[in-house]
């Protein structure tokens, strides 16, 4: 659609709002894998509850959106189970070897011009636009 | 207070997920797809997020957090190989589902039981990694 980047800048201020308030109030980086990942592996148990505070937020307020609005966007999810189980793996594992992901590197550490940031997002960036080419043009999976 | 505001920061993270269109796994893989019919989407998000990200980072340069005691040091400048081989993963896995961790958490509560397949995986292999960096780590 043509309005799409439109929204994409809008939904894009949110989240680096988000990041922002993280930042400035709490004093915290705003990365989804590395905010989770603590809470599986035990590394961030000294502050736990804010974890738990900001996934319960993360996943309660779009429920609540799709309950008190009625608009449900399709996160048009493959059915393909074994792509799903695998892309998790990949996901869970890269991310938290990687130190971050789309919101922590992405998002927090390019515009601290961290170069860090900059590298491992140009990497999942080249790695998926292969993984896509691979998977949807040459194999067909998805 | 800390705990309202990480709930406050999850929440219109999740709504900006779902307003930018990246909790759609179409428009994700659209990006990464430029092979076929590319969608820059992503390139808008990326750009409207750094923006006010941006602004803070400066902002955080002659203050402190209103409500902790200093911000977050730099990571050590080091170009590693868990940061390049974990990113590359992460690449292929996101290309592959169409999520990673942050959409993947926001449409957790509807989005049908494949997110649940794709979130327990993402899950375990979270609990994993520490083990595989542990030999990343180990001198070659």
């Amino acid at each position: 659609m043509q309005t799409d980047w439109i929204w994409g800048l809008m939904g894009g201020g949110l989240i680096g709002l988000a990041g922002a308030v993280f930042l400035l109030v709490n004093g915290r980086i705003m990365g989804a894998s590395g905010l989770l990942g603590g809470l599986i592996d035990g590394s961030g148990r000294s502050n736990a509850l804010e974890r738990i505070a900001f996934l319960a937020g993360l996943i309660g307020v779009p429920i609540g959106i799709v309950l008190l609005s009625g608009w449900r966007p399709d996160p048009h999810v493959t059915s393909n189970i074994a792509a799903l189980v695998a892309g998790g793996l990949a996901v869970g594992i890269g991310t938290r070897i990687a130190n971050g992901c789309t919101s922590g590197h992405g998002v927090c550490g390019i515009s601290r011009l961290s170069l860090r940031g900059i590298v491992a997002t140009l990497v999942f960036i080249t790695s998926g636009i292969a993984s896509v080419a691979i998977f949807r043009h040459v194999l067909g999976v998805i | 207070m800390r705990l309202f505001f990480a709930a406050l920061v999850g929440g219109l993270f999740g709504t900006g997920l779902m307003v930018s269109g990246m909790t759609d796994t179409e428009k994700v893989r659209g990006f990464l797809d430029v092979f076929g019919a590319w969608d820059p989407t992503l390139m808008f998000v990326m750009a409207g997020a750094i923006g006010p990200m941006a602004i803070a980072w400066w902002w955080a340069e002659t203050h402190t957090p209103l409500l902790a005691e200093r911000f977050p040091d730099r990571a050590t400048p080091d170009i590693s190989r868990p940061l390049v081989l974990g990113s590359a993963l992460f690449g292929i896995g996101w290309g592959l589902a169409g999520l990673c961790p942050g959409p993947a958490l926001a449409v957790l509560g509807f989005g049908g039981p494949g997110v649940w397949i794709f979130g327990i995986a993402m899950v375990l292999g979270m609990w994993i990694a520490p083990r595989v960096r542990g030999r990343l780590d180990a001198p070659a």
